[in-house]
């Protein structure tokens, strides 16, 4: 039966291998520290944490959840380890809490391998500390015990290693928070709730939307038709038409008609247009795909929750798969030691036939579990096959024909596309990577060669200039998905080396002002950045947004800086970080093409700033994490084919929209 | 003993339910079943007196522990709503509980085609987290329903149910191609599904 300990209770402990697993409804790093006879942690090694997860008999998690499993083998640990400290902290800087009196309180349990519970602890009482040792496994005259520790530190994790006796608690506790945040970094940041209840936010924007010309005009033909995609071309014509029904009910039906008393601004009263449906399935056959075959407001709502739909059902597909193959595995190689300890086995036929039933066992699951994925993996190609020429632009790849025939929208839509990913099971499947539009962070096109295996076989200058190229690419599709004059690209490229790359924003004439350069252009741009960022937060405090300057620049803001930290001196670097904190909030955003190393000799007074953007690269590299089971999915940047025109011929239309707009 | 009795879902009448009964989950019709939900319900505690506030709520949580070869791989309750693979979903902690009027207060959807091929058992277990005793819940029940036609195929009512705060409710589990279900309905004590292992395992 399990004990249920309370603050300084103790209990033995019946075996050696053990797992502890801890709830704790946020976030939250789990790591172990192993002590001597007196308690003390002899050196950093000592310490198992996100950056450093294993020792030998102990496990921790390599990055913070909200549930950990921790798997000690106190059999496995050194003779002079005589306690283990179990321990919890919050990561910091990345926007949560940063007080357990803040979250529920965690919950830990020691479990044996099987699941079956030896104790728990809740661990109750804490309130501004941020680090806490919940259990202590200890040697007690040769057997092992358990007790509840719950010793809160306010100092946080620097303050717990010291008290420990570890000399170096500062810099290694800094060492953990920075390995968990990249962790943090790393991560796809998790859909909007969908579901029953379907509570859209985007609601006003699309309803506008669909007047507009960003939803394809029931652009999705039947699945049948789907392979030859209508190009949307006729959009300006097929746009109103659509939207028809819906802009009935609008205001303007209303002028010197009878008096409307339809809230202006309320609009959820007209019905969506119904999704499309699909055709009946045939029986024991799965449905054929359609695109927009998801909930929304709007085709593009729906064709975006359909892409996320599918980036979570491959991630759910491969992790049955891999799961089920992990099993197999762990179960054939058990029962290969069985046959092997098993002295009857050695003689005779019976240890081979042993070791063949287990092999076949193995081999039987293994195929059944292919043959699902083949089976979910077909599905989900064949979806992908009609969603993808259903896109809007902002959603589709430079390829796509939508391209072509591409107007400047009227409306901000949804979100960007910003990349493809995909898993190994399958590199040919790649899931759109979408993020919503306004940007909530920046970017940070990562030119560093130590990132990825393709980018380490790379020339530094190519791989820079790649980075380059791709900066330029996702700023073009910004500006062309933005309205006319709602999007400013500033670039600061102090030595000029991103020229060539830069030629086609600049040469179609949609920056406002030329890259700037030299360490003067460089602190021209940032004050006034930094100048608008203060007054906006100004305004907005005091709530008088209506007073700001009339020459304000009310577009969204994209700073490119390239070459980061050349042309750099302490007071820009300070600007920098400031509009990195403050800046998504009113509009401004950073796309930093910079590889890590050069900048590494600000220390960590830089690492909020790198922690603060989402990475991506300039070649194909697997960084990115998904938010159901965590798996790490293959980034690729989006870059026209190779010998295209077409950013070019979007940017012209860009251009000549901007230079029509009133001054 | 938990009495297991006879549903009255609209879909038509439950299956009475012995305990280790067990029964195959295959459709009439001849197609197999795809899709089962357990559902529990529970009336929330009645307000005391001038301060309504204080009342005892009662908090009950559904949870199912996938297992393959008798080793539990995955869990799905309150603090993991969805199994890796998502195939099984709970629908929401419900700290209160309802009407106590036949509407399900908490949910778990099992998609069986969606399972993993190792998983081979599915065990659905209710505890009371608050710590009451199915005594001293109101109108509580769990069932088993087909989720493809609303049908009600195991039913049990659980207050009055002596002193035990859990319940080992059902299995269903894997049977040539198909699923079946065995109904368990053993109680058991504990908070959370962790305090169920020893009380599950010798029902797989």
């Amino acid at each position: 039966m399990t004990a249920e300990l309370v603050r300084g209770q103790n209990h033995p402990l019946p075996q050696a291998r053990l797992e502890i697993r801890v709830s704790a409804g946020k976030p939250v790093v789990a790591g172990a520290t192993l002590g001597d006879e007196q308690g003390t942690v002899r050196g950093t090694e000592w310490v198992a944490h996100p950056g450093s997860p294993n020792l030998p008999g102990l496990e921790v998690s390599k990055q913070a959840a909200a549930d950990h499993r921790l798997a000690v083998d106190l059999e496995a640990l050194p003779e002079t380890v005589h306690r283990v400290n179990v321990l919890l902290a919050l990561p910091l800087g990345v926007g949560g809490p940063a007080r357990f009196g803040a979250v529920a309180a965690p919950f830990v349990s020691v479990t044996g391998l099987d699941g079956s519970e030896v104790v728990n602890y809740t661990v109750t009482g804490l309130d501004t500390e941020s680090a806490v040792v919940a259990l202590e496994l200890y040697r007690r005259q040769g057997k092992w015990k358990v007790r509840a520790v719950g010793q809160g530190y306010a100092g946080g994790l620097a303050e717990m290693l010291g008290d420990q006796g570890l000399a170096q608690a500062r810099e290694l506790a800094a060492a953990i928070q920075d390995a968990v945040s990249s962790g943090m970094a790393r991560s796809v940041a998790p859909p909007p709730p969908r579901g029953p209840g379907d509570d859209r936010v985007r609601r006003t924007t699309s309803h506008a939307t669909n007047g507009g010309r960003e939803t394809p005009p029931d652009a999705t033909p039947p699945p049948a038709a789907a392979p030859a995609p209508v190009p949307p071309v006729p959009t300006a014509a097929g746009g109103p038409q659509s939207g028809a029904p819906q802009t009935t009910q609008g205001p303007q039906s209303t002028q010197g008609g009878p008096i409307d008393y339809a809230h202006p601004r309320r609009r959820n009263t007209a019905p969506p247009p119904p999704p499309p449906a699909a055709p009946p399935t045939p029986p024991g056959q799965y449905p054929q795909p359609v695109a927009g075959d998801a909930s929304g407001w709007s085709m593009e709502e729906r064709l975006y929750n359909q892409v996320w739909g599918m980036f979570e059902d491959l991630a759910r597909t491969v992790a049955a798969y891999r799961s089920a193959v992990d099993f197999a595995e762990s179960r054939m190689d058990q029962e290969l030691d069985k046959a092997l300890s098993d002295p009857r086995s050695r003689i005779g036929t019976a240890g081979d036939t042993a070791r063949a039933t287990a092999r076949a066992k193995h081999d039987k699951l293994v195929g059944q579990a292919r043959d699902v994925l083949e089976r979910d993996l077909a599905q989900l190609a064949a979806e992908t096959d009609v969603v993808e020429p259903a896109l809007p632009p902002a959603f589709a790849s430079w390829d796509n024909p939508v391209w072509h025939g591409y107007r400047v929208p009227m409306e901000i839509p949804m979100a960007l596309r910003v990349g493809d990913l995909h898993l190994p099971e399958r590199p040919d499947l790649r899931i759109p990577m979408l993020v919503r539009l306004p940007l909530e962070r920046g970017l940070w096109i990562d030119s560093g060669r130590s990132g990825s295996e393709t980018a380490l076989l790379m020339e530094s200058d190519q791989l820079r200039r790649a980075a380059m190229e791709t900066a330029a690419a996702h700023a073009a599709r910004l500006l062309a998905v933005y309205p006319a004059g709602e999007f400013t690209v500033h670039v600061i490229d102090p030595a000029g080396t991103g020229a060539p790359a830069l030629a086609p924003l600049t040469e179609a004439g949609v920056l406002d002002a030329p890259p700037a350069a030299g360490a003067q252009g460089v602190a021209a741009v940032l004050a006034k950045l930094t100048q608008r960022v203060e007054l906006v937060q100004m305004a907005v405090r005091g709530g008088v947004t209506d007073s700001l300057p009339p020459d304000l620049d009310t577009a969204e803001q994209l700073l490119i800086v390239n070459d980061f930290p050349h042309g750099f001196d302490d007071r820009a670097v300070t600007q920098l970080r400031y509009l990195a904190d403050e800046g998504p909030a009113v509009g401004v955003h950073l796309m930093m093409v910079a590889d890590r190393e050069d900048a590494s000799a600000y220390g960590p007074v830089l690492d909020p700033l790198w922690r603060a953007l989402l990475r991506v690269t300039p070649v194909p590299d697997d960084h990115l994490i998904d938010p159901w089971v965590g798996h790490t999915w293959t980034y690729e940047p989006l870059l026209p084919p190779p010998g295209s025109q077409v950013v070019r011929q979007v940017l012209a239309q860009v251009a000549t929209a901007r230079r029509s707009l009133p001054r | 003993m938990v009495d297991v009795s006879k549903g009255s879902a609209p879909g038509g009448p439950g299956v009475n339910l012995t305990k280790g009964q067990a029964i195959s989950l295959e459709k009439k019709g001849g197609g197999t079943l795809t899709a089962v939900r357990m559902g529990l319900g529970w009336q929330a505690a009645p307000r005391r007196g001038l301060f309504g506030s204080r009342t005892r709520e009662v908090d009950l949580d559904a949870s199912a522990v996938l297992f393959a070869d008798k080793q539990p791989v995955d869990v799905v309750f309150f603090r993991h709503l969805v199994s890796d693979d998502g195939s099984v979903k709970h629908t929401g902690d419900n700290l209160v509980g309802g009407a106590g009027q036949g509407g399900d207060d908490e949910a778990i959807l099992v998609d069986l085609q969606r399972v993993p091929v190792h998983i081979d058992q599915i065990v659905f277990t209710v505890n009371s987290f608050t710590g009451q005793t199915f005594q001293e819940v109101q109108n509580a029940f769990c069932r088993i329903v087909d989720e493809t036609n609303g049908e009600e195929m195991a039913r049990y009512t659980l207050d009055g149910g002596g002193q035990y705060t859990a319940q080992i409710m059902a299995k269903v589990h894997r049977a040539g191609a198909g699923w079946q279900m065995t109904a368990i309905g053993t109680p058991a004590n504990g908070r959370t599904f962790q305090d169920l292992m020893p009380s599950i395992l010798p029902h797989l």
